[in-house]
């Protein structure tokens, strides 16, 4: 490569020298959470889906299941309580569980639509920016579970206020782990198409196998091999951890298994994230514009 | 001029002579999908300040090379530098450096032009005010200052390409990219936008890779790099070009290069 001697007179941003400042990082933070908020506002189908969905199963289900399903005094409750109180906890959890697949179907849509390619030939380091989009979904579904929180306020789901407070860092952290997983599915998948199959392969049986809508007890005493599959499912830790932080109490166990889980989810997404998956090289192999 | 005065370059001084490496420099670079080679041992130069074109058919392999420059693909065979800073190694510096007017668009159709320009200045840590100064201004070159607060989805194709020309140079790159920049539009969009950008080579001194399968693009004073089945037949200014093809003109040249002489009918335009 041999330098060039020409008369130069481009005026650029780089007289601010190498590299980003804290400053800037934090610039490009917000901008990734208020697109994506801008977004979430502007698809309000999106917003009130996310919240029928668990009203659908506290509203119905529970109601239907009170008088069947009994719930015996278990940390962290300290009384008998309804069902319907039980099961807040674990439609927290799914609201998480589908916004984090939704924020990765958003992925793969971005992908393929050439949305994401405008992200990522940001100059911020690619990791940074693909935790930047993970934040934008935790903050979305987030801002879902406390509109869920309020409703089910006035169905009788009263927990302590400082609940209300404890419950943000356990949401946060959940909301993390699922965003993560589902970027990671979203890096696996290449065609938009067969991800809907994949939610279904995903979501419900993480969902189902959990203490979301029985307690764990009850679970070993049906079928110890489920008991064993909700042991091993992740969902299981987040929905214990949003549901002991909803009543003033930190889970230990939970909170390290999820935040393992965090970090592996999240660094298998940040090295499994190829571009040059799905539509964009599909179209190059058969020949499209290459 | 496109740009305010106190964002000069940390290495202009006025009216003296500055020695800066290539503002594109792509050195034996390959890839490949599986087994299939799209690209093999391309090599090329792109001098700051000049408009080049990439010239080749569908399938030739441009977007692909682009995809590579932009950091979307890893670099596996060879190297690119972009002023003088590999885009494996330090793709953070090399991007800075880069403005990209990708073929598909990539507007976000439900936000405002204002928050997809917004948008993209946040990804290059350029704050609100700043931001705000420069799409105003940015806008007005591109003539749809009076589009600030309309949705994207409004625009015509022509329109939403003036607005991502807009984006690519919003961070003031020096070098700016463009994949079939004009494809899908009319006579009167594509020739307005080709006039903009040979006016940003001549007026600001930005250096623009402009792909095209579209011959009639090519002047006789470009540089142009000619592409085929993914690898280069030819490189050098135009007259170079023709004249080592042995040709006339460009349209000769490159269908000669191409091998496009025996399959088109007498007369054909390319």
């Amino acid at each position: 490569m041999t330098p060039q001697t020409v008369p130069s007179a481009i005026p650029t941003d780089l007289a601010s020298g190498r590299g980003f400042k804290v400053r800037q990082y934090s610039i490009c933070l917000k901008g990734i959470l208020f697109r994506e908020s801008l977004r979430f506002l502007n698809q309000r189908e999106r917003f009130i889906s996310s919240l029928v969905r668990p009203l659908l199963w506290l509203f119905v289900f529970a109601a239907g299941f009170r008088q069947v399903l009994g719930v015996s005094i278990i940390p962290p409750y300290k009384t008998y309580v309804l069902y319907e109180v039980y099961i807040t906890p674990g439609l927290c959890g799914m609201i998480l569980l589908f916004s984090g697949m939704q924020s990765s179907l958003s992925m793969v849509y971005d992908r393929e639509m050439g949305n994401m390619r405008t992200l990522l030939v940001s100059p911020f380091p690619r990791w940074f920016l693909l935790v930047s989009k993970l934040l934008a979904g935790v903050a979305v579904s987030t801002m879902q579970v406390y509109a869920f929180l309020v409703i089910a306020l006035f169905w009788g789901v009263r927990p302590p206020w400082v609940g209300y407070l404890l419950i943000l860092p356990a949401l946060f952290l959940s909301g993390m782990m699922l965003c993560s997983l589902g970027m990671l599915l979203s890096s696996i998948i290449k065609q938009l198409e067969n991800f809907a199959g994949i939610m279904n392969f995903v979501i419900f049986p993480m969902y189902f196998a959990s203490p979301a809508l029985y307690p764990l007890w009850r679970i070993q005493e049906s079928s110890p091999l489920l008991h064993k599959i909700c042991l091993a499912n992740p969902f299981t830790y987040a929905v214990e951890l949003i549901r002991f932080a909803l009543y003033g109490q930190i889970d230990w166990g939970s909170l390290m298994i999820v935040t393992a889980f965090t970090a592996l989810f999240l660094g298998g997404a940040i090295l499994a994230y190829n571009p040059s998956n799905g539509f964009l090289r599909r179209r190059q192999i058969t020949g499209g514009n290459a | 001029m496109l740009f305010a005065q106190e964002d000069a370059m940390q290495d202009v001084k006025s009216n003296d002579e500055v020695s800066v490496p290539p503002a594109l420099d792509v050195s034996a670079v390959g890839h490949c999908f599986g087994r299939k080679q799209v690209l093999s041992d391309i090599s090329f130069s792109i001098a700051p300040g000049h408009f080049t074109v990439l010239l080749g058919l569908n399938g030739a392999g441009k977007t692909t090379l682009f995809s590579l420059i932009s950091h979307l693909y890893d670099t596996r065979q060879g190297a690119i530098h972009i002023f003088g800073h590999d885009i494996s190694r330090e793709p953070g510096e090399a991007l800075r450096r880069l403005g990209i007017v990708f073929q598909a668009r990539t507007l976000d159709l439900d936000l405002s032009v204002y928050q997809n320009l917004s948008y993209h200045a946040s990804l290059h840590g350029i704050g609100h005010a700043q931001a705000l100064e420069r799409i105003r201004t940015l806008l007005a070159q591109v003539n749809m200052s009076d589009r600030l607060y309309d949705k994207a989805r409004s625009l015509s194709g022509g329109q939403m390409r003036r607005i991502e020309i807009a984006r690519a140079l919003l961070h003031r790159p020096p070098l700016l990219l463009l994949d079939e920049a004009t494809v899908g539009l009319d006579i009167q969009s594509r020739a307005e936008i080709l006039a903009m950008i040979r006016d940003l080579v001549v007026t600001d001194g930005i250096s623009v890779f402009w792909a095209t399968h579209l011959i009639d693009e090519v002047e006789s004073n470009d540089d142009v790099v000619v592409l085929d089945k993914g690898r280069v037949l030819a490189q050098g200014r135009v007259s170079d070009v023709v004249r080592s093809a042995g040709s006339d003109n460009i349209r000769q040249a490159f269908a000669s290069l191409t091998g496009l002489v025996s399959v088109l009918p007498e007369g054909a335009c390319l």
